[in-house]
């Protein structure tokens, strides 16, 4: 890799280039005052967009759900609000459902995010080697990203189809019997994993293989002078060096299985997607969520599962940050 | 220093840049909100009109030409549908859309199964069309569920679903059964329990792979809808529970689970498609609406195979039907009611029957030879205008629930567990309770 001095000087202000002339000291003084007020105000007329945006559709909306959970609100009558309290949180906590929702939020999760981001790891390892034309594979990687998740879900929702699927016509021809994919615990969650991880793999990649290429290459060479094989190295430089990386990404992940709504929604589609399988199997806190409000029309329990979404990844997020404090301090 | 200056002198730069985006992000997004309440009225100045019908499923009126025919006879109004395949989106995509007073249509289609949320929670956002449209011209009760206390009447009824039963009469004379349309009725004559004894008797000698029924569900609605007394009482209170037809529906749907005389498909589904295109079912409970629905899923392959006869037992049934409301801020209300007046009116109603063959809820139609003497070429010529108009004249008056049509489908999703996973019939009732409580909650 090349040293970045000289591209240095680029950045450089112009010699002389922004010196003001002296003028009356009273315009001087009002000059610098400017100046001072300039200095000071600019950065955060800056960050102003993303605060004023973010009040406006994040934080509002944000509270305001907050606020309809304490109420009782039909989707047929948002005028009428009648305050219940903690009922809304109350109803959903002892509905078996939402237990049902949180432990298939988490499994799919682990079961997505897990080899998704091992894959990753190995790919952006093989894609940091010299290449032909690397740029081609870089972004052929990327392709599953970019394609929206309902046409993704719709086409694998055909690859798993119980009936004339194509993975199922595949299993045939080697001698297994007909899956119902969408129908089993275990073989539904399988196939809302396997849409994450053909859609996300690509996008972890490349942050590895960005995190990869800012290793300075000393240590690598130093490693092989030391006699370390290319696994060694992969093992002993490149992943202590991703640590951060890998940490950032394992949020990342964490927050959109959080999220995960469009797979299991589309994955049978209509009534069934709605309640994540006959037999909710599949069914994300998302689409509990979804069902609860605009299914049932219930906005209230519906906002409470919003805020319980949250409270789990805050409790996700304290669990995350206690892990890293404690490997970085057996670490030293 | 001189470098924070630098700096700090450009960034005043960008701060005006910022600005200047920030108050165009603004103009624009005000610009937005304030452009679904300008003055478009959905005509331009030569007089010429829009007017927009939003609706779900199949309707029809493209089928049999409606919307052209209407332009013809009103050259300065063209009729745009917008079509949404799944009415489990629709619906609550109406509803938003009355929150929010926009987005809507001219015309919405609202499904018998909302009908009733819709009159207790919606009803003064919608035309009232009491005074354009003669309700005593529907079969009695039709009107009667889009009719506000005060008498408002906020839809006009477009079809109804009188029951009959669709029958593969190839997979019938394969099994050794009568294929004739009296004898198979005779069979079935004394009810429900008489169409399961008529399934163990098709099980004995059944063609390898095929099944009697599709779905246990479609069985338990045409049980439930053939009484008045359904999900909820005349005070709109939930009473499933101890429904006697709920009941006695979901004891038949456990017994045909039980013996395996179902091949267990979700209605309207893939596989329930692929089904009826494989011609691996025997029979189906048919409202009129199912008969296109069979005939487009089957296919050409199938055609002449299938026939229709009445009903089993003596009292008839209705399943489905929808209406079409207007509301009160769309943008042309008055041509949008001329237009559900139109469309409403008997030689409509004949039309799109002998287009699709979902049957009028307007009684004049009745008289007309499109529906009296109309016959299904895909079913063997079954003479459906009569077994249908027969049908229609004894169908009790249901009393409906707001959340009739959730509570339907919860059952359904039910019922299903049971014929596929082999779930008790005590489980599933359990998780269908639950589910159906958290949904009228």
């Amino acid at each position: 890799m090349a040293t970045s001095t000289p591209t240095r000087d680029a950045f450089a202000p112009p010699p002389g280039g922004s010196q003001q002339k002296p003028a009356s000291s009273r315009r001087q003084t009002w000059r610098s005052r400017l100046w001072r007020f300039d200095d000071k105000a600019s950065p955060y007329a800056y960050i102003a967009p993303f605060f004023l945006v973010f009040g406006a559709f994040g934080l509002y909306p944000l509270l305001y759900t907050g606020w309809i959970a304490l109420h009782r609100v039909e989707l047929t009558g948002l005028d009428q609000m009648e305050w219940v309290g903690w009922d809304n949180f109350d109803k959903i906590l002892h509905d078996s459902e939402f237990w049902t929702a949180v432990s298939n939020t988490f499994l799919i999760g682990v079961m997505s995010t897990v080899p998704q981001l091992l894959v990753a790891l190995g790919l952006a390892h093989l894609l940091n080697y010299r290449l032909r034309a690397s740029t081609f594979w870089r972004t052929v990687i990327l392709t599953p990203y970019a394609t929206s998740v309902a046409s993704a879900a719709l086409v694998f929702a055909l690859v798993f189809r119980a009936d004339g699927g194509l993975l199922n016509w595949v299993l045939q021809i080697v001698g297994f019997g007909d899956t119902n994919w969408a129908n089993g615990h275990w073989t539904s969650k399988i196939a809302i994993s396997v849409i994450v991880i053909w859609r996300w793999t690509g996008y972890n990649t490349l942050i590895y293989l960005a995190a990869m290429q800012a290793v300075p290459t000393d240590l690598y060479e130093a490693a092989s002078l030391d006699g370390a094989s290319r696994w060694q190295q992969f093992r002993k430089v490149t992943i202590p060096s991703l640590r951060p990386t890998i940490l950032f990404t394992i949020v990342i992940s964490t927050i959109g299985s959080m999220q995960l709504f469009g797979e299991p929604l589309l994955l049978e589609g209509g009534t069934l997607g709605a309640t994540g399988g006959n037999e909710n199997q599949y069914e994300t806190l998302s689409v509990y969520l979804y069902n609860y409000g605009w299914n049932l029309g219930h906005l209230g329990p519906a906002a409470a599962v919003a805020w319980a979404m949250l409270a789990l990844l805050l409790i996700i997020a304290a669990v995350n940050w206690l892990i890293g404090r404690f490997v970085r301090k057996s670490a030293v | 220093m001189r470098i924070t200056r630098t700096v700090a002198g450009r960034s005043r730069r960008a701060a005006v840049l910022a600005t200047t985006g920030l108050t165009a992000s603004a103009l624009l997004l005000t610009g937005c909100s304030s452009d679904s309440d300008s003055s478009d009225t959905g005509s331009d100045a030569n007089g010429k009109i829009t007017l927009t019908v939003a609706d779900y499923g199949q309707f029809g009126y493209k089928e049999a030409g409606l919307f052209a025919k209407y332009h013809e006879l009103n050259p300065n109004i063209t009729v745009k549908e917008d079509v949404t395949a799944d009415e489990k989106v629709y619906y609550p995509k109406l509803l938003q859309q009355l929150n929010s007073g926009s987005g809507l249509a001219d015309v919405q289609g609202i499904e018998v199964g909302r009908i009733k949320e819709i009159v207790d929670t919606k009803a003064n956002e919608f035309a009232d069309l009491s005074k354009v449209i003669n309700a005593g011209d529907w079969v009695s009760w039709k009107e009667k569920q889009a009719t506000t206390p005060d008498g408002a009447v906020i839809g006009a009824g477009t079809d109804i679903g009188p029951m009959s039963l669709c029958y593969n009469a190839d997979l019938f004379k394969k099994a050794g059964l009568p294929t004739d349309r009296a004898e198979v009725a005779a069979k079935v004559a004394g009810g429900w329990e008489d169409y399961l004894k008529l399934g163990e008797e098709y099980k004995k000698k059944a063609p390898a792979g095929t099944y009697f029924m599709d779905s246990a569900s479609a069985m338990f609605n045409a049980v439930v809808s053939s009484n008045a007394q359904q999900y909820y009482d005349e005070s709109g209170k939930p009473v499933y529970k101890d429904s006697p037809s709920v009941k006695q529906g979901w004891d038949l749907a456990a017994e045909a689970a039980d013996k395996k005389l179902t091949q267990g498909l979700a209605q309207f589904s893939d596989p329930w498609a692929a089904a009826l295109r494989k011609g691996t079912v025997a029979t189906v409970a048919c409202p009129a609406w199912m008969a296109g629905q069979i005939s487009v899923n089957a296919g050409d392959a199938n055609k002449g195979k299938w026939d229709i006869t009445t009903a089993p037992g003596s009292t008839a049934a209705n399943w489905g039907g929808s209406f079409l409301a207007v509301p009160k801020k769309g943008k042309n209300v008055d041509e949008a009611t001329k237009l559900v007046k139109w469309l409403t009116a008997p030689e409509q109603q004949a039309a799109v029957f002998k287009a699709i063959g979902v049957f009028p809820s307007n009684k004049g139609a009745y008289e007309l030879a499109d529906v009296k003497d109309a016959k299904l070429p895909y079913f063997n010529d079954a003479p459906i205008g009569q077994i249908y108009a027969d049908e229609a004249k004894s169908i009790p008056e249901a009393v409906l629930g707001p959340k009739d049509g959730v509570v339907k489908d919860t059952i359904s999703t039910q019922i299903n567990n049971m014929e596929q996973r082999g779930t008790s019939p005590d489980d599933a009732w359990k998780a269908a309770t639950s589910a159906i409580d958290k949904a009228i909650g």
